[in-house]
Parts: C-alpha cells; structure tokens; sequence
C-alpha cells in the first residue's frame, strides 16, 4: 500500500490553472522531494494533500482515507512554509498545547525540543526566537505521535549547514521506520544526496518523475571532463582533445553520456602531459532547468 | 474533550501574558467601584436593601460593559490566527474547526466570569460596608452573575463570527465596534423612536416586544429587572416592557450562545487558511 496516492489532481484559482493533471505517489519509507520555482504549486499541492484546501478535480489518499479527514490527520505531520507560532507562548508551553492536541503525552516536549536542539530555549517567549529557532519549532512538532507521512514545505529555510545535516539524518531514520516523507527545497545540492526520487512541478504541471539517475539517462544532458593539465601544456591538451582552455592549466570538455569512456581514454593517452581529471555529471540544476524548459517551449509554442 | 481543554489551557496563557485577563478585570473593578461610590449616598427612603440597589445599577452597567469585554476579546480569535499564519498548521491536526472555537470560548469566558466576579464582588462588599440588610438582595446578585455570563457568551460567540467573516484583525475590530454601538447603544434609541412615532399602534403591541427579546443584552436587562425589586429603581425602558414575561427573555439569552457559536462554526469552515 502506498502512504501518498495522487492522479490527475487539478486545481485553478480563478483563471490561473494551479495544478494541471499531477499524478505521483510516496511509498512508506520513501523520502521524495518536490521541486519547482516560486509559485510552480509545490505549497497549494501540499495543502491540498492535507485537506486544507479543496481541489477540483482527480483523486486523493493519504494513507487510505480522503485528504484532511479525521483518519489522515491522525497520521500525517505538516511543516508550513514559514511556519508561525503565538509570540507569547514558550517553545515548551507550543509543543505540550500540540501534544495534547494529538493525544500524546505532554511530558514529552521536553525530549523533543532536545531532539531539535532547542532545550536551553524552551522555556522562552517564541517572539524572541530567530527564524532558524522557529523552524526547529516546527520540525519538532512535526516529529510528535509517530507519523506515517511528512508533508515538509521547505523544511530547511533558515537552519544553518549543520541543523540541516541533523534534520537530514532525523529525516532518514524515520524514513527507516517507514515513514513516507515529501518534501519541498530550493536547495537542490542538499536534495540530491538525501532523497530517493524527485518531482519536479513547472507552472503547475509535473515534468518529471523518477530517481536522480533515471532523471540523467533521460535529460541526456552532457558530462563535463574537466582536465587539469601540466604547466605549459594546457595549449597543447586543448588542440589534441579538441576541447576549450579554461586557464594556463585547465581543459574543459563536454560530451555525453555514451563517449564519457572514449574521451577518457583519449585524456589517458596523453600521459605525462595530464595532471587530473574530473568527472562532472549535469547537477540537479541542470537538470531541473531542464525540465522545467520543456513546459516553457510546450505553452508557448 | 482533552482537546477542547488543550486549546482553552493555550489560549488562556495567551490572554494572560497579553494582559487581557488583567485588563478586563481592572476594567470591571474601576466600573464598579466608580458606581459603588456613586451609589453610597443614603436609600431608605426606598425601602430596600443596599445590595438589591447596587444589582440594579450594576445591571445597566454590565449591559455596556459585559458585552464591550466580551466582543474585545473574541474579535482577534480566528481573524488574529489568519494574520499570524498559525492556521494552516493547526487545522492539520486532528482537530475540528468547532473544537478550536470551543477551546477559545471556554478560556474568553472564564476570564469573563473572573473580572466580573472581582466587579460584582467589590460592589457587592461596598453594599455590605454600608447596609447590614444587604443579604436580602444576594439571590439578584448571584443571578446577575449567570446572566452577565451568558450575555457574555453570546457576545463573545457573535465576536468569533465577525472574526472569521473579517479574516482581518483590523476589519474585525471595526465590525465589533461598530455591532457594539448598533445592538447596545443605537437598538434602544432605535426602538424608542419607534415607540413615540407609533403612538401605542401595532409596532407598540405586537412588534417592539418582540425586537426588545431579540436582543441579548435587552433581553438581559428585562430579565434582571423583571425579576429583582429594585425594578423601579432604575429601570428605563421596563415600564414598556412590563409585558414580556421573563420566561421569554431567559430564553432569549440561553439560546443566543447557542445561535452565536453556530453561526462562528458556519463561518469559520469558510475561512480558507
């Protein structure tokens, strides 16, 4: 069973199409990211899946049960786009009115705040918080009664490199226990390495659907060799490769998928002239600007 | 029922650290005291006991006052989470949108029921200070306090819907202030003129009776008048009135809370977060 079923969900504000037939699904223990500029539709999709509000057309469940019935709830943490909280509330008084709110032990707020690394704050006025303090506000009540499915609107806006680490490893070990997470970033580097697929949404339409590798093979995007070369010889390296000189030392060159090992064969042939040799494959930038070209040629033809 | 008791726990801190829960009770208190004060001077003459006096003034006193409250606290309720952005998150929860109103009204009305129990109290013992008798009019007290809450309820219920039809905190507090001014200061101006213009015809008999019970805080003063001896004390408009039994007006302020948060419910599943 999946966690996260959709098909052809559309949604339009007034004459703005939202959503255009989105159809994907998370499976328990599967951690997706959701991709897309600003305004592409990641938050309304997400707030459609929570049942806040109301699609128009296609098909939703969330763990068995239509979006934001009782069941669904129950079982499904969200993680508002800069989430807000009461300034005159504390962290700890926040997290014991959500517990209660789940039915879980209010006692607990303390371990989960720790959890986040907000324990020396908790008994703190939210108002005086930071953003970074508040997110992690956030992420901890996400964490409360076991959830099956995390719906996290980038949930790592405002934390720092290393509570992004953290969040990430949290994030895999409830990924471990079955959890199915969707999350949506702008930082893509830190997506690559810590999802299992991507979706990418370009003006309310889904451009692709698939692991980063699959996503690879089927941009075709070309690979870059960069060559670091002998002093003097970057010239020389140049002509023979047929490739462009970068600076006194470097050579760069493209090509794709199929001649990576030719071309490297051809680096390696030179011998004592080459210093080193990188191989870069087409980021997730590339391949989202990829994607997300395609609808901007499909709408205006 | 826990949840209900966690959002009421919450937004009662809320209340508390924002001073509200100070400020209405210093709001009751300065009233009260202003009015005990007035009201020291000697009433023998009437024959009855200081206390049952006091209930009278203090009944025209909570007809602005109650209601003012009430409407001040309840205005920001749902238009205040949509402009802080608190609401989406919360409505993932499971919890019901009539469960979160519940919580607010339960922790709004206990701070009600604290200010005027502190007003009341220091009128009360002012009465006490100056009349040994006063005993004789505790039962109009104790029933003034009940209804000053239900009054309250529905205010406070009336001030979640303009709440979540504004979806503004600043749109809300005009629509309070201004629903305020209509049904408490304009409503009885309104009927009089009426009254006068109509030279005991129909409006007179059939209609004004009726519009004097539809209003929570008319009906609530009808109530306590009609029921206490000190009718003649104070009232203004219950020579009109003397037809409407008591029975009706109770009803009117039993079931407004009711009509209120039914009508708070309806409009907040409207609100989209």
């Amino acid at each position: 069973m999946t966690s996260l079923t959709l098909s052809q969900v559309t949604k339009t504000f007034g004459a703005n199409r939202a959503l255009d037939g989105v159809g994907f699904t998370v499976a328990p223990g599967e951690r997706v990211a959701l991709l897309g500029h600003n305004g592409a539709g990641k938050s309304t999709l997400m707030k459609i899946i929570l049942g806040l509000i109301p699609f128009d057309s296609g098909a939703i469940t969330v763990l068995g049960a239509a979006p934001g019935s009782h069941a669904a709830r129950r079982k499904v943490a969200y993680l508002p786009e800069n989430v807000a909280f009461h300034p005159s509330l504390t962290g700890l008084e926040q997290l014991r009115y959500y517990l209660r709110l789940r039915g879980e032990r209010p006692a607990t707020a303390m371990d989960l705040l720790a959890r986040v690394g907000l324990a020396d704050a908790a008994k703190r006025r939210i108002g005086t918080y930071s953003k970074g303090m508040r997110q992690r506000v956030g992420l901890a009540q996400a964490l409360i009664g076991n959830p099956r499915l995390l719906v996290l609107d980038e949930p790592t806006s405002g934390l720092d490199p290393v509570s992004r680490r953290e969040f990430y490893a949290m994030l895999d070990g409830l990924a471990a226990e079955g959890a199915a997470i969707l999350l949506s970033s702008h930082a893509l580097t830190e997506v690559e390495a810590r999802t299992d697929r991507i979706v990418i949404l370009s003006k309310g339409v889904m451009v692709a659907n698939d692991t980063l590798a699959a996503l690879r093979r089927q941009a075709a995007l070309p690979i870059h060799l960069h060559v670091t070369t002998r002093p003097d010889q970057a010239d020389a390296v140049a002509r023979s490769l047929d490739g462009a000189r970068m600076n006194g030392v470097t050579v760069d060159l493209t090509c794709g998928h199929d001649q990576k090992l030719a071309r490297l064969g051809q680096i390696t042939a030179l011998g004592a002239m080459i210093e080193d040799v990188e191989v870069i494959p087409p980021s997730l930038e590339d391949l989202y600007s990829h994607f997300s070209r395609q609808t901007d040629t499909r709408t205006q033809p | 029922m826990t949840r209900i008791s966690a959002s009421a726990g919450a937004e009662f801190r809320i209340a508390l650290r924002n001073r509200w829960v100070t400020i209405a009770v210093a709001m009751m208190a300065l009233f009260s005291m202003v009015l005990s004060a007035a009201g020291s001077a000697p009433t023998g003459a009437l024959g009855v006991d200081k206390l049952s006096v006091t209930v009278a003034s203090l009944t025209s006193l909570a007809v602005y006052l109650v209601p003012l409250v009430a409407l001040l606290m309840s205005f920001d309720a749902i238009a205040g989470e949509v402009e802080r952005g608190t609401l989406p998150l919360v409505l993932t929860y499971p919890v019901s949108r009539a469960e979160l109103l519940l919580g607010k009204f339960v922790a709004h009305l206990a701070i009600l029921a604290l200010a005027v129990a502190v007003g009341y109290g220091i009128a009360a013992g002012a009465a006490f200070y100056f009349d040994p008798r006063a005993s004789a009019g505790l039962p109009a007290l104790f029933r003034l306090f009940w209804t000053s809450l239900l009054l309250g309820a529905a205010f406070l219920a009336i001030g979640y819907a303009l709440s979540a039809i504004a979806r503004r905190p600043g749109a809300a507090a005009g629509l309070a202030i201004g629903l305020w001014l209509v049904m408490i200061v304009l409503y009885d101006l309104g009927l009089l003129a009426g009254v006068v213009a109509d030279g005991g015809g129909y409006f007179t008999t059939h209609v004004f009776p009726w519009l004097l019970i539809g209003n929570p805080a008319d009906a609530f003063r009808l109530y306590n008048l009609a029921a206490s001896e000190a009718t003649a004390a104070a009232a203004g408009i219950s020579g009109a009135a003397n037809t409407i039994p008591p029975g009706q007006a109770l009803a009117s302020i039993l079931l407004w809370p009711l009509v209120g948060l039914g009508l708070a419910t309806l409009a907040f599943r409207k609100v989209t977060p």
